[in-house]
């Protein structure tokens, strides 16, 4: 069993297993398909490097989405 | 020709083609069923849209895409909210991320109470966004020297206000964006400050190549109507701008013949 490690996500802290890849951090959440982006310490994850990158102890991302607005 | 004007031929901004004049926002709606009926109610093709943080405690719950879906609308990612150049680049790069397209409207505000554009900040962000292969629509100032600036940058579009954003007080100064327009040779459009159907059409009688609105519709007592009322005064405004007004007179000059009246 691996250990957790602590990431904040959108300014809320999280535990996550330590080695976990954004990809698994974002279906943790539940955002399955949607139209997201995601910034980790300020660098854009590119959706194809999404399952290649593991989260470390203390990242801080950001998951957006388009709403309504004007 | 039979003598009738053809449809309006619609306008282009960086290499695409639209036949709706009317911009609309996507926020301030009662809920999203009513933002898809305004939306279709105004006739817009393009439609401005915030980037915000998921919310993580309900990452089910609706979501714009499927009421106003990206296939036929074209999202014209915001910056509402950013008082900084910083965080202006930092959301569009997220929203080019999130979307897949380059096309964004840029906005750098100024403190309440008026958030009028901060010119200053915008440049910056413009030049930023510009070298980073951004395709720029530009919210500013109603400043003729400044719109100017920023289309020799390479903004595709300059967007001064009419007045201050969701203030609903109409084009408060008509002779500066009629200035602007005069001088620029990308498409102008007056965006943020427009109450009501006569306040799109004036801009469009000014010569604006397009409008771009959200409250007027999104804070009506009857958005949907209110959304098909602006579609109308864009149209009607476009048309009288093309037909060209008759001479203002400060005296009478009646209509009917003096000839041939009883006597």
């Amino acid at each position: 069993m691996a250990g957790q490690i602590e990431i904040e996500v959108n300014g809320e802290r999280r535990e996550v297993p330590e080695g976990a890849s954004v990809a698994e951090l974002l279906t943790l959440i539940g955002l399955a398909a949607p139209k997201v982006a995601v910034e980790r310490n300020l660098e854009i994850v590119p959706r194809s490097a999404w399952s290649s990158t593991r989260l470390g102890a203390g990242d801080r991302l950001e998951i957006v989405h388009f709403i309504g607005g004007g | 020709m039979d003598g009738i004007p053809q449809a309006d031929e619609g306008w282009t901004v960086a290499g695409r083609r639209f036949r709706s004049r009317l911009i609309v926002g996507t926020g301030r709606y009662k809920d999203l069923p009513e933002t898809k009926a305004a939306i279709e109610a105004s006739g817009a093709e393009m439609v401005t849209v915030a980037v915000r943080r998921v919310n993580l405690s309900d990452a089910s719950q609706p979501m714009l895409q499927d009421f106003v879906p990206p296939d036929r609308f074209t999202y014209l990612p915001n910056t509402a909210g950013c008082f900084t150049a910083q965080d202006a680049v930092r959301t569009l790069r997220l929203a080019r991320e999130a979307g897949g397209w380059n096309l964004v409207k840029l906005e750098v505000l100024g403190p309440p109470p008026f958030l009028y554009p901060d010119m200053a900040a915008t440049f910056e962000a413009a030049a930023a966004l510009l070298a980073d292969g951004f395709e720029v629509m530009v919210y500013c100032a109603d400043d003729p020297v400044a719109a100017k600036r920023l289309e020799e940058m390479g903004c595709v579009a300059i967007m001064p206000l009419g007045a201050p954003i969701g203030s609903g007080l109409g084009v408060a100064n008509p002779f500066m964006i009629k200035a602007i327009i005069a001088q620029a040779r990308v498409p102008v459009l007056v965006d943020a400050g427009i109450g009501t159907a006569s306040d799109a059409a004036l801009a469009m009688e000014l010569g604006c190549d397009a409008v771009l609105l959200n409250s007027a519709i999104a804070h009506a007592r009857d958005p949907v109507r209110m959304a098909r009322a602006m579609k109308a005064a864009v149209a009607a405004g476009r048309d009288a701008f093309l037909a060209g007004r008759m001479p203002r007179s400060p005296a009478a000059d009646p209509s009917s013949p003096v000839a041939g009246l009883i006597r």
